[in-house]
Formats: C-alpha cells, sequence, structure tokens
C-alpha cells in the first residue's frame, strides 16, 4: 500500500520536472528526484519569476513556502547556494529550489511572492552574509545587536570571536576576546580501513625505503 | 493635531514579561491603545544549534533537538531520525514505530497542555494552569521511564527508538488516557463557555486561510482557519496510516478557534495513545531498533559475549555513523506545526548543514501583520495562541 503510494508520488515528480523543464526554458540549471524529492537548480536572476510561476499555475500550486536556508560551500566558485522549500497543500507535494550566488552578488528578495519570505531572508543574511536585494528590512535576525560576522559560514569557528560577562567593577556586560581554557577537541575520523584514499603520516619513509634499496 | 502627537508612543514589550512566553523582546508602536506595528526582536535564546550539530556526530546531534521545543521534546528527534534514516535507507521495526507514535502523542498533550493553561493564564485565568501542570508532570514521569529524563530525553535513535518499555509503563499510560479525559473536561469547564476567556479570544487575530498559506503557517493555525492539513493523515509517517484519530479544524480562524482545535487535538491524542497501547500489549514483543549493526550500537549484554559486537560498539560511540552524501527534508506535524528537518550529509560522520525549520519561526513572523490594529492587551492573547516557544525560534 506505502510502496504504491510511493510509486505514484514518483511518477507525479517525473511529470511535474519535465513540465517544469519545459515551460521556465534555460532559466532551469538542472533538475533531479532523489530520495522522492525533486530539486531544481535555477538562475539567479530568475528566482522571483520562477516562484511566482510556482505559486500561481494550476499544475503546481505551491503556495506555502516552508523554508528558505543557505548553505556554504567555501570550495566551489559560487560559495553560498540558498535552497527554498515549497508546499503545495492542495496538491500534497513538496519541491526544492536552489540557486547559487557569492558574497557579493545579491538575490533578489521573494518578499513580493510570499511575505513568509522575510525572516527567513534576514536569518539567511545573518547567518551567511547572504544578501537580498529590494529586501524592505536586511537587519540582523538572530544574533547580538551589534555582533560582527556570519556564524555559520565554514571559516567562522565554533566558538565565536567575543565572549561576554559582567563586569563587577564597571557595573555592565563586557565583551572580551575569547579564551579557551582548554582546546576544542577536534578528532580525526579518517579510518584507515576503507578508501586508504589518504597515506597516513609515516607511510611515505616505507615507499621511499623501497625506492632506495632497489 | 497636537493632541494626536501626543497619543503616539512606543512601548517594549518584554524580554523579561511573563506574557512573552520565554525571552521575546516585541517594540510596539502604539497609537493611544491600538498597535500600528510590531518588532519582534528575536535570538535572545540562540545558541548556535544548526553550528553545534556541523560539528557533532548523528547520534551527539539528537540531544540538540530535545532542547528546541522544550516542551514537546520527542517530537524534533522524530524530525531529525526520520532524515537520517531517510539517507541510510533504513527500516524501522514495527514496534518502534508504535512507541514512537504513542511518545510523540504524549509530547503533543505536554505541549498543548502547556499552550491552553498559559494562555489562560495570560488573559487572567490562574486555575487551569495548576490543574494542567499536575497532568504535565504524570506525562514526564512517563518520559522519565522510558529515558530516565524528564524532558531532554534523546530516547530516539537513528533506526528506533534507545530502550524497549516494559509491559507495565504501557499499562500505566493507558490508565492515565482514561483519567486524563475527566481532567481535560475539567479544564475546558473552566475555558469553553468563560465569559472573561471568550471575551479575550473570540474575533481575535482572524487569519484568513489564504493569508495562512502565504505567510507559511502550519499546524494548529491553519486548522483553525479551516484547512484540514495535517502531516500525521496528509503525508503519514510510522504507522498513523493505520490508526484512527479525527482532525478538528476550525471555521473562523481567530484565538478561541484555536484554543478549541487544541483541546480536541489532546483527546484525539487519547484515541491515539490508546490504540498504540493495546497493540503494543497484544501484539509480540518485536525488535525496539534495526538490526543493522553498523548503525545501530549492540547492546551491553550482547557486548559482554561477543567481539564483534565490543568493536560495533567502540567504533560506533566514538566515530559514529557514516551517512551516505546527500541531502533530504523530512518534516513531522510536531504540537506546534510543520517541523521540518534539511539534512545535507557529505559522507563523512557528521552532518554538513542541518536547518531547523521551526514552526513558531514563520507564526512569530507574522506577528506584525496579525496585530495590526488590535489593542494593546490583545498583543498577549495573540501571542498566547500562536503557541511560541523560544527554543525552536531562536535555535
Amino acid at each position: 500500500m506505502a510502496n504504491n503510494v510511493h510509486i505514484k508520488k514518483t511518477a507525479e515528480l517525473t511529470d511535474l520536472r519535465d513540465d517544469l523543464a519545459l515551460q521556465l526554458g534555460s532559466n532551469v540549471l538542472t533538475s533531479e528526484i532523489n530520495y522522492g524529492e525533486l530539486t531544481v537548480e535555477v538562475r539567479r536572476s530568475s528566482i522571483v519569476n520562477i516562484l511566482k510561476y510556482l505559486r500561481d499555475e494550476a499544475r503546481c500550486q505551491f503556495e506555502v513556502l516552508i523554508d528558505i536556508c543557505g548553505v556554504d560551500w567555501p570550495d566551489r566558485e559560487n560559495r553560498f547556494e540558498v535552497v527554498y522549500h515549497l508546499l503545495s497543500p492542495r496538491l500534497n507535494q513538496r519541491i526544492r529550489i536552489k540557486l547559487k550566488t557569492t558574497e557579493r552578488d545579491p538575490v533578489p528578495s521573494s518578499i513580493p511572492v510570499f511575505p513568509a519570505a522575510n525572516w527567513f531572508e534576514r536569518e539567511a543574511y545573518d547567518m551567511f552574509g547572504i544578501l537580498f536585494s529590494d529586501h524592505p528590512d536586511l537587519r540582523r535576525l538572530l544574533t547580538d545587536y551589534g555582533f560582527q560576522g556570519h556564524p555559520l559560514r565554514k571559516d567562522f569557528p565554533l566558538t565565536g570571536h567575543v565572549e561576554v560577562r559582567y563586569d563587577e567593577e564597571q557595573k555592565r556586560v563586557v565583551y572580551e576576546p575569547v579564551r579557551l581554557t582548554q582546546e576544542y577537541r577536534s578528532f580525526d575520523f579518517q579510518s584507515p580501513w576503507d578508501g586508504m584514499g589518504c597515506p597516513l603520516p609515516g607511510d611515505e619513509k616505507a615507499s621511499k625505503h623501497a625506492i632506495e634499496s632497489n | 493635531m497636537a493632541e494626536k502627537d501626543i497619543r503616539q508612543f512606543n512601548i517594549n514589550f518584554g524580554p523579561q514579561h511573563p506574557a512573552a512566553h520565554g525571552v521575546l523582546r516585541l517594540v510596539l508602536e502604539l497609537d493611544g491603545e491600538v498597535v500600528e506595528r510590531v518588532d519582534p526582536h528575536i535570538g535572545l535564546l540562540h545558541r548556535g544549534t544548526e553550528k553545534l550539530i556541523e560539528h557533532k556526530t548523528y547520534l551527539q546531534a539528537i540531544g540538540y533537538f530535545d532542547r528546541l521545543d522544550y516542551v514537546a521534546p520527542m517530537n524534533q528527534e522524530h524530525a531529525f531520525c526520520i532524515a537520517t534514516e531517510r539517507l541510510l535507507d533504513l527500516e524501522v521495526p514495527r514496534r518502534a514505530q508504535l512507541i514512537r507514535v504513542l511518545y510523540c502523542e504524549i509530547g503533543r498533550i505536554l505541549s498543548h497542555l502547556l499552550n491552553i493553561t498559559t494562555q489562560a493564564l495570560d488573559v487572567g485565568a490562574l486555575t487551569p494552569p495548576l490543574w494542567g501542570f499536575e497532568e504535565r508532570e504524570k506525562l514526564m514521569a512517563f518520559y522519565e521511564r522510558a529515558s530516565g529524563s524528564r524532558m531532554h530525553a534523546k530516547y530516539f535513535r537513528i533506526g528506533g527508538v534507545h530502550q524497549d518499555l516494559p509491559d507495565k509503563l504501557v499499562e500505566d499510560i493507558a490508565g492515565f488516557c482514561e483519567t486524563h479525559e475527566q481532567v481535560l473536561d475539567d479544564i475546558e469547564g473552566l475555558l469553553t463557555h468563560n465569559r472573561i476567556f471568550k471575551q479575550r479570544n473570540v474575533d481575535i487575530g482572524v487569519v484568513s486561510l489564504d493569508d495562512c498559506f502565504k505567510y507559511g503557517f502550519s499546524g494548529v493555525m491553519v486548522r483553525g482557519s479551516g484547512a484540514a492539513w495535517d502531516l500525521r493523515r496528509s503525508q503519514p509517517y510510522e504507522c498513523y496510516d493505520e490508526l484512527e484519530f479525527n482532525i478538528p479544524i476550525g471555521k473562523n480562524g481567530d484565538c478561541y478557534d484555536r484554543y478549541l482545535i487544541r483541546m480536541q487535538e489532546m483527546r484525539e491524542s487519547l484515541k491515539i495513545m490508546r490504540q498504540c497501547c493495546s497493540k503494543l500489549l497484544a501484539e509480540e514483543r518485536g525488535a525496539i531498533s534495526s538490526s543493522n549493526r553498523k548503525v545501530v550500537p549492540p547492546k551491553r549484554g550482547e557486548m559482554k559475549r561477543s567481539m564483534e559486537a565490543l568493536i560495533h560498539h567502540f567504533k560506533l560511540y566514538t566515530e559514529g555513523v557514516h551517512v551516505p552524501a546527500g541531502e533530504v527534508y523530512a518534516c513531522v506535524e510536531a504540537p506546534k506545526g510543520e517541523f521540518g528537518v534539511y539534512l545535507i550529509a557529505d559522507g563523512s560522520n557528521k552532518p554538513y548543514r542541518c536547518k531547523i525549520r521551526a514552526p513558531g519561526f514563520t507564526h512569530l513572523a507574522a506577528m506584525d501583520f496579525m496585530n495590526r490594529g488590535h489593542m494593546l492587551a490583545d498583543v498577549s492573547a495573540i501571542l498566547g495562541s500562536l503557541d511560541i516557544v523560544f527554543g525552536e525560534i531562536d535555535r
């Protein structure tokens, strides 16, 4: 029973994927179905139009914006991914829209299509420094007043840069550079058993030895 | 003209206000007593959960989910476990599914009891919290008897649950289901036809269904406005599709309808719990977690006898599970709405990114929209009916 539902769902998703590729043309870069979820990567500049299409088109009806979030991939040329999750309660369907951007290139704000985007975009700006153009109120959301940096970037340390305490003499809360009494423990979980992609330190001596003795 | 200028003023609501349900700072712009603009300042409880999860193994990450919506901890763990299980392609055994559903419904009652009674408190009724909290105490005892902890249970694990329930516990939960109905009747007797409670809630904070969808609402908020949308029914997970329950919906989309729905949902939860209890007692005692030894650690007894089990135990509790690369979005119908986890795995033993989609976040984001034109006193009534818990909003 559950299996049949699953197959039906996948067929619907495949239809939807082909339909989107046809309707949106070159604005859709890639689209794939994994784990029963449809992911569509789109051109950054076209995001507002695409969201509007997905909301208004009778075959889509993605009326609810579930979530917008950033993902940081520091090694990539376009560092950030912005991921939109949409839901259609009428058709009981979900879709994931992705686009790529950098620290400097702003993403068009989707507030005109979904008012719910307001805080999600503020959060993405706060956490990653992703800029949204035409956002009416792009302030920080979750971090402290006057906070520096963007905490969810991969190059931001887990401990942060400052710590706060109440200073008895100055009678106020003071900010100081973070001091760790114990170094943060980061374990190397690279298993020597699977893959052997990277040689263990010291292994190179063995091969050098072999070359010399030859 | 001059008189009008005097009437304009700003006030700070919170962050230490008892009706702010935690640490919320609302900057209110008022015209006399009428709210013109609301600017919620959140983040006072921001603990960097998502960042921390990126630095922890999958097993360690579960504990952080208890601390999000701390009035219904296991519902959150559930979403994360489902996401990870989907990436690992893991089947959860039947008994574990029943236990999970049972405890999710306990969580729903925990949350709704807290919300209804504190909402009553916000509008001036003191007795409901006293009665409701006594019941919560009993439910938390069930949490403790299953997991060892009253709140931060960490009981749902990847592939199942941590430990099996003794029959006595299941019988006691079934016993609770019988007596709790009476308490709900009592609380309802205090509130439902109470003149003051109705004056404060009826026709306050009305949202149309279109606006609900526009602002990304979920859970009780959309059901209050008339949509029979419940993930337990529309996108069933675990064994919800074989359980019998109704989805109460409202007509007017106001605070009072949302209160009535929560009240009714608790009764439906009791119905589900009763079914789970009888199934757990009647069916054969099966496994409570997946048998995949590369994911689920062996029990201690087994570890004492088998070398392989010892190795698995050591590897799983130090290094943890390596989850294959991929991304999933898994969501559950938490008491407050759709709680989702967007998980990106990169093949290592830690999540690459774990975005937590909290239902309260979108609800609070719409505070400005919902409060405009209402009176100052309605702010706390609307806030109460949104069911806000800061653990999940600030993360």
